[in-house]
């Protein structure tokens, strides 16, 4: 690893350690989801019924560590913080396997 | 800008997939040719700020939230084409990993941030940088590169989120899916990244550009004299 790649490292690794903020100045500024990114139960409270096909889809998929946090809905900010981090540093953990998977199919050996 | 499962129907998010699908073929086949060892990285570096860019939700204070991006940037240092890729490898893991983004939205997640962004942001900076070498203009260009980059993604979720209604619609004549309409959904999504979260995406753009300039102006793709 070259000096600068060292450097850019360390910052993306800072930049982990401060995705709190993320989760803190949302709840200070009292914003709630992202436009068009409710949960089924917010979108039935905004127009006051269910859209049938989004139920049928909403669930589709359950993820392993769902809005990147741990501890579930209603969880202290403790955990949503540790949580935001450990979902931090697992992002960087996966992307690299797989663009290390990704380079391993498409780089010619020698170049 | 992240649309989740049940938003769209499949009449979107079907030929969503195939868009992505294409550019992301093509990218990988271009990343076949031009990837060399040294370059491995900085694509690995390129999705991880990507991803972790976007943990950072920006407020308005009592509305949303909404992010950056990094896209744009991606594509000013690695090409447009790597910033397809690497991206596009980000909305993946969010969407089966952290549930951030659905698993039928994941065409169109990629071809509203992975792809459309990146082309649009190198094409603004090269229109507005063109040749110059001036610090000033080449930091204008950067920045609205950025700008302009995730508005036409923020632009594209607006009308995918907005054409719902006029697709389907159940028995009883009320949306199947994403229930705004255009009117609603396109200004929602357009003005709140107008005002706020492309100009932090512009700053983004801008600042790091101006780093790589100054510390690495060799991996900076979009400013290479392209040798005949």
């Amino acid at each position: 690893m070259t000096k600068s790649q060292r450097k850019l490292w360390t910052g993306l690794l800072i930049m982990a350690l401060l995705t709190p903020l993320g989760i803190i100045l949302p709840e200070i500024f009292n914003a709630g989801d992202a436009w068009g990114e409710w949960s089924t139960e917010t979108l039935e409270k905004l127009v006051g019924y269910m859209p049938e096909g989004l139920q049928r889809l909403a669930d589709l998929w359950k993820a392993p560590v769902t809005d990147y946090n741990f501890g579930g809905e209603g969880s202290s900010m403790t955990v949503q913080i540790m949580s935001y981090i450990a979902s931090g540093l697992i992002g960087i953990a996966i992307i690299g396997l797989v663009i290390f998977l990704i380079s391993r199919f498409t780089v010619k050996n020698g170049k | 800008m992240h649309i989740p499962d049940g938003y769209l129907g499949p009449q979107t998010y079907v030929p969503l997939f195939g868009a992505s699908f294409v550019f992301l073929s093509v990218a990988l086949r271009k990343l076949k040719k031009e990837l060399a060892t040294k370059h491995v990285p900085y694509l690995a570096m390129a999705a991880a700020f990507s991803f972790l860019i976007q943990m950072f939700n920006i407020p308005i204070p009592g509305g949303t939230t909404g992010h950056a991006v990094g896209a744009g940037i991606i594509a000013l240092l690695l090409g447009p084409w790597t910033a397809v890729i690497a991206v596009s490898v980000v909305m993946i893991i969010q969407a089966v990993v952290f549930g951030d983004g659905g698993i039928t939205a994941i065409g169109a997640n990629c071809f509203n941030m992975a792809v459309a962004m990146p082309f649009v942001s190198y094409g603004v900076f090269k229109l507005i940088n063109g040749s110059s070498r001036s610090q000033k203009r080449t930091s204008i260009a950067a920045f609205l590169s950025g700008y302009a980059g995730i508005t036409v993604s923020a632009l594209l979720t607006g009308i995918e989120f907005g054409i719902q209604p006029l697709l389907a619609q159940g028995a009883d004549g009320r949306p199947l899916y994403a229930p705004y309409p255009l009117e609603i959904a396109l200004p929602a999504m357009v003005i709140e990244h107008l005002l706020l979260f492309s100009i932090i995406e512009g700053a983004v753009t801008m600042l790091l550009l101006r780093y790589f300039l100054k510390n690495e102006a060799d991996v900076v793709y979009a400013l290479k004299v392209r040798e005949a």
